[in-house]
């Protein structure tokens, strides 16, 4: 028997008002501790919103999550919080905060009200690993949009979950930051058996660096399994409607697209 | 981590200053939100030594000393008569009225995550002013007596909020919908207001009117101590909560991921200062400005962190309005000119140039 750490069951969520096929319907997944799960999926698929459902930022209509086995349904917010982070995929802008004081707010599940040294160690330790220590006094909107990016992942980090959720994490980076970021999760996971689920666009980075991949459209998810197993040429045919050619270098698989496939445009 | 460590070894030049700088800054905050209540004492001492009898700046604060150290200082019968009856009152009704506003000011910013925000936005001062043509049109109210006009303005600020909150409860209190709530009660109180105002006698208008200006003089130590009472219960709350405010100017989502409920928050935060400003504004009328303006002075130089930029909202507020009355009080003295339009007179100029002087996002 496999070991889970956090799992949903049947997963069904709507946004009030919304007629015609929920948003999700019926997603499970199973993530293994220490293991990285990458979600792929064109645009609308729901993966953004399957990682808030798992995160309780909104409540599925029906289906629970589990983490060690536990209902997440049933903890409450902070507890949830020390367990679990999560990197947003779009950037909210509040009041001018410096980068230093935005990782710190990552401490709060941990924190009464003052913070200690332990703390701020801490934030300069992760701030160190993302290497954006320099730009730990400018303020987060004078970053730029990669900087910004990492310092939302040294955030999740710095509230040392056990599981991370992290949606889009590369979509600013470049390539070189693409990999040192992924890098650094792997590395995470590894180290300190973490968990982390990435919703990710490139399907290259979702080979090399998942150890399962689960595919979504329309809010269902179409196949899951290892990375060779998911990513084939027949599924991002039919999911993205992409032609693609797929090289096996090593063990992950390695995905050229090679342009639309027009004969089975949908109508 | 271990690559963090090496990492940071390669550079422990580099590492030590940046951490160094944030020390630094870290010391020169508290160091600045120390420096406004000595700021506060040094006014306090000045505005002390005006009026129509004469007092030296030594006077005034032997006066103020005496009783509190009477083995130390001493003073005279005048003296103490003078500041401490006709003087002092109006300068603690100052410092109070202007904390209360400048702290619910930086915590109304933080909850509706708006730089507009003001303890006014959510129209708690147009119901307050109902609440007052209610009393002076029609003498109705709660109470009798003097608790008429404050009584009805307490009430009626705290029922207007108590409406905001149960109506954005219906939809989920985000910050929008507070706002949009808040601006309806605006409208709504403000047209009651003004029917009033349409069948009002000339007296009466004017008693509405000077009560819309603002007055830091009417009432004497017993009122201020209710009033002091409110804002230590409300400042504590809001001074609690400071990390979750801290995380919520992020947005909602975030902050649901670090653990911050927000929605309850915002009810809490809003509750506390609705209860805090409500006291003020029954006592002392609409006094804007401090509310929007000490927050966003404070955050030019404090920062963002609500630990230390709501007492600064706070003390900043008490500076600014015990500036600006020792200011109304002498330009043209004997007449006292109303502390509300002074501040603003005299505020916004400066509050301009501070804006157009930055170059940052908003400021
Ligand atoms: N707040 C919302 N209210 C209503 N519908 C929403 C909301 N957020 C997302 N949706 C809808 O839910 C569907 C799934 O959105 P979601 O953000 O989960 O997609 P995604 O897979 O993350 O897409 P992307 O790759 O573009 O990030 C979309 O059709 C979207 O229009
Ligand atoms: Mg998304």
């Amino acid at each position: 028997m496999v070991m889970i750490k956090l799992e949903t069951i049947d997963i069904v969520f709507s946004y009030d008002g919304n007629s015609g096929p929920p948003i999700l319907d019926d997603v499970s997944i199973q993530l293994a501790p220490s293991r990285i799960l990458g979600i792929v999926g064109p645009n609308g698929s729901g993966k953004s919103t399957l990682l808030k459902c798992i995160d309780r930022i909104i409540k599925p209509d029906h289906g629970s999550v589990l983490l060690d086995r536990r209902e997440i349904m049933k903890m409450g917010r902070m507890e949830i919080a020390k367990k679990i982070g999560y990197v947003q995929q779009t950037i909210s802008r509040g009041f001018p905060t410096s980068v230093f004081d935005t990782v710190l707010m990552g401490r709060r599940p941990h924190l009464s009200w003052r913070s200690d040294e332990d703390d701020e160690e801490k934030i300069w330790e992760v701030l160190r690993l993302l290497d954006i220590e320099d730009l730990a006094l400018k303020y987060f909107g004078e970053l730029s949009g990669g900087q910004q990016q990492k310092v939302l992942i040294a955030r999740a980090l710095a509230q040392e979950a056990e599981v991370i959720l992290l949606d889009e994490p590369t979509s600013n980076l470049d390539i070189m930051r693409q990999f040192e970021v992924m890098d650094i999760i792997r590395d995470l996971v590894n180290k300190k058996l973490v968990s982390a689920i990435i919703a990710i666009h490139d399907l290259n980075l979702a080979s090399r660096y998942s150890d399962k991949i689960i595919m979504m459209k329309r809010g269902k998810i179409m196949s899951a399994g290892e990375p060779s197993y998911v990513l084939t040429a027949d599924n991002i045919a039919s999911v993205y409607g992409v032609e693609a050619v797929i090289r096996k270098q090593s063990e992950a698989p390695y995905i050229i697209p090679v342009g639309p496939i027009k004969t089975t445009m949908r109508k | 981590m271990a690559k963090a460590i090496r990492r940071g070894g390669t550079r422990t030049g580099k590492k030590s200053a940046i951490q160094e700088e944030h020390s630094k800054r870290m010391g020169l905050k508290i160091i600045l939100v120390l420096t406004l209540p000595v700021l506060i004492f040094i006014i306090t001492g000045i505005s002390a030594t005006l009026g129509s009898a004469d007092l030296s700046i030594w006077d005034a604060y032997s006066a103020i000393l005496h009783r509190i150290f009477p083995e130390y200082f001493y003073t005279t019968w005048l003296s103490d008569i003078c500041v401490w009856h006709l003087r002092l009152p109006r300068i603690a009704w100052a410092i109070t009225a202007g904390f209360g506003l400048g702290i619910s000011g930086a915590a109304m910013q933080a909850i509706l995550r708006n730089p507009l925000a003001s303890p006014f936005t959510l129209g708690i001062s147009s119901g307050a002013a109902f609440g007052v043509s209610l009393a002076i049109v029609l003498n109705l109210g709660f109470f009798g007596g003097m608790w008429l006009i404050i009584g009805n303005a307490f009430i009626f600020a705290m029922l207007c909020s108590g409406l905001i909150l149960g109506l954005a409860s219906i939809r989920g209190a985000t910050s929008e919908i507070m706002i949009l709530c808040g601006i309806a009660m605006n409208y709504i109180f403000g047209a009651a207001s003004s029917l009033f105002k349409y069948f009002a006698s000339d007296q009466e208008l004017r008693e509405m009117s000077f009560w819309g200006m603002g007055d830091l003089g009417a009432f004497s130590w017993e009122e201020l101590r209710l009033v002091v009472v409110l804002i230590a219960i409300g400042s504590f709350v809001l001074l609690r909560k400071a990390w979750d405010l801290n995380v919520m100017t992020v947005g909602d989502e975030t902050a649901k991921s670090l653990g911050v409920e927000s929605n309850r928050i915002r009810a809490i935060v809003m509750t506390a200062s609705s209860l805090l400003i409500a006291g003020i504004v029954a006592f002392t009328g609409i006094i804007g400005f401090i509310g929007l303006v000490g927050p966003h002075m404070a955050r030019m130089v404090i920062g963002a962190d609500h630990r230390f930029l709501l007492p600064a909202s706070g003390l900043l507020g008490g500076v600014i309005l015990l500036g600006a009355d020792t200011v109304g009080r002498t330009i043209i003295a004997p007449i006292i000119l109303p502390v509300g339009s002074v501040t603003s007179m005299l505020g916004v100029p400066f509050f301009l140039y501070l804006i157009m002087k930055r170059r940052r996002e908003y400021w």
